[in-house]
């Protein structure tokens, strides 16, 4: 087995580990760490993939920006061991069943469809994007699409901002 | 044997980080050696003196008394999040310094000598790791289960989050300057001089730039005059009150790591990394590290026969002789270029160190609400007004040339 290939079993396996210990922990705290272990191995996936630009943007913004805001806040309210409820039926009956069953399809779509394995094997994703590729392309060809976006969430943190004050 | 043959990057990556964490591991250990005297120099007292010469085991004896410690933990406390929070700290703290060149790129076997990883958007990468740094003060004082290390924790965290922004926002000036995010490729970017004298370095279209940095960089790695997280009239240790043994000695290192990280970034952003300070066509500069070290030879030899007694001289021998053996070494002309890099950048650290240590010994603490103040409304105003204006120059060039 190549080397690439380990460490993307090895990250593969610590993002579908960190998501189940996400909601399984019952303390705040440690669904929050577990969020930041996915969050970090997604990361090392988009370097296997030769997007380091992206890793590196995913590491800072989520595993650095977002999660600590999420800790800061937890830890403020210090939010307690939540309460275990009941497994809905539903979820029991039809939801763990169906789980399994779009695991094995996307297995099986993978493995035998021709655009499955081009997926599968990179495809043109090996080559990677250079930083100087991706900001051409938003700051020449989507520059407006890319500047309305920050507007948008201008708008959003505004909106925030005014939910949040306290009416006089 | 075949695995090494097919894979040389791992194998040389992996003895270039064996050699770089001991030098860096001994470089933390006499930074608290050097902390200590020069701030008991500042405030007129001797500092460690009595293990070894001149104190200079001190650092030797902390650890072994570190590890002799009993390590306890709180009954209340989180046992995992608890032990994870110092080696986190450490961890992520000795990671970022595998970004930085600390010479020229050189080659040897196809790989570059002077730096770990020399990563096209080094820079990025930088930010990346040292914003997950905050984890290790974050969890360390929520998982501790009291009040003091719970309120360091949520203080550092405020504090960190507030000062990153204007962090970030102040060194966008210079790679608007350099226009690449490879550390060694702003650094290649500030060679040549003005007038044949000065070099051409970031500090000086980015003075404001370089101010608001330091700033923001003081107060990220939690040191005085922004040391609110662990401020001890208040807070007792803030983050890390009830860490005991080796995981505070880990909390430590991480700090005077951090310290590191940040002294390398500003050498590199503002001062020219490893490039000399004088021009090229001063051939003698390339005899400094040899005649600075037979320098501190000569100084110590007098030093031993005049001060010395028993075992101490001994010590002190040992350092002259050492000094001195090097010294020479650095004056052969092979050696004396290749140690040209190295010896400039570590110049330019040793620098900020002082400077950091320096400000330690000689500015109070902010009170919180001065500290949030000033984050917010003076400093984040100015650095995104540097870059606005630097970006403004940019565009008055453009279309003045078109």
């Amino acid at each position: 087995m190549s080397i690439p290939l380990i460490v993307f079993f090895a990250c593969a396996l610590l993002a579908v580990a960190g998501a189940v210990t996400l909601i399984l922990a019952r303390e705040p705290v440690h669904s929050a760490l577990a969020l930041i272990v996915v969050m970090l191995s997604l990361a090392i996936l988009y370097l296997l993939l030769g997007s380091d630009f992206i890793a590196a943007v995913q590491i800072l913004v989520y595993g650095g920006a977002i999660m600590v805001l999420f800790v800061y806040v937890i830890m403020l309210l210090n939010a307690g061991a939540e309460e275990r409820t009941d497994f809905s039926k539903l979820a029991k009956f039809a939801g763990v069943p169906l789980g399994f069953f779009l695991l094995l399809w996307t297995a099986h779509w993978l493995a035998h469809s021709p655009a499955g394995r081009a997926a599968g094997t990179g495809g043109a994703a090996r080559h990677g994007v250079s930083t100087i590729d991706l900001s051409l392309l938003i700051f020449r060809k989507y520059l407006f699409p890319f500047e309305a976006t920050s507007i948008l969430i201008l708008v959003a943190i505004l909106g925030a901002l005014v939910l949040a004050r306290k009416s006089e | 044997m075949e695995f090494i043959t097919q894979h040389p990057v791992l194998v040389v990556s992996l003895g270039k980080i064996a050699v770089l964490l001991f030098v860096i591991m001994t470089v933390l250990a006499y930074l608290s050696w050097f902390e200590r005297k020069v701030i008991a120099h500042i405030q007129s007292r001797w500092g460690p003196y009595y293990v070894g010469a001149h104190g200079l085991l001190q650092p030797l004896a902390d650890g072994i008394k570190f590890l002799f410690k009993e390590d306890l933990t709180p009954p209340v406390a989180d046992r995992l999040v608890f032990t994870l929070a110092p080696f986190l700290a450490l961890a992520l703290a000795l990671t970022a310094i595998a970004l930085i060149p600390f010479g020229p790129p050189m080659q040897l076997l196809g790989q570059q000598v002077f730096v770990v990883s020399n990563s096209e958007i080094g820079l990025l990468f930088l930010f990346a790791i040292t914003s997950i740094g905050v984890y290790g003060i974050v969890l360390a004082g929520w998982s501790s289960n009291s009040k003091y290390a719970l309120l360091g924790g949520l203080r550092s965290s405020a504090q960190m989050i507030s000062y990153e922004v204007s962090l970030t926002l102040s060194v966008v000036g210079v790679l608007l300057l350099a226009g690449t995010l490879n550390f060694n490729g702003i650094i290649a970017g500030q060679q040549g001089y003005w007038w044949h004298l000065i070099p051409r370095w970031h500090i000086f279209p980015q003075i404001i730039g370089f101010f608001c940095y330091l700033t923001a960089a003081i107060a990220e790695t939690n040191r005085v005059p922004f040391d609110l997280p662990e401020a001890e009239t208040e807070l007792v240790a803030g983050f890390h009150t009830e860490y005991s043994s080796f995981k505070f000695a880990m909390f430590f290192m991480a700090e005077y790591a951090n310290m590191i990280t940040v002294s390398c970034l500003a050498t590199i952003l503002f001062f020219g990394g490893w490039l000399s300070p004088f021009p090229d066509r001063w051939t003698w500069q390339l005899f400094l590290p040899g005649a600075a070290l037979l320098a501190t030879g000569v100084y110590t030899a007098f030093d031993t026969v005049a001060q010395m007694r028993g075992l101490k001289r001994l010590q002190m021998t040992i350092v002259t002789l050492l000094a001195l053996g090097i010294g020479s070494l650095c004056l052969i002309p092979v050696v004396a270029h290749v140690i040209q890099g190295p010896f400039w950048f570590s110049v330019k650290v040793f620098l900020f160190m002082f400077f950091y240590v320096w400000i330690r010994a000689t500015l109070p603490r902010f009170r919180y609400d001065q500290l949030m103040s000033f984050g917010w409304k003076l400093l984040l105003p100015v650095s995104l007004a540097n870059l606005v204006g630097t970006a403004a120059w940019f565009v008055w060039g453009w279309m003045r040339h078109g």
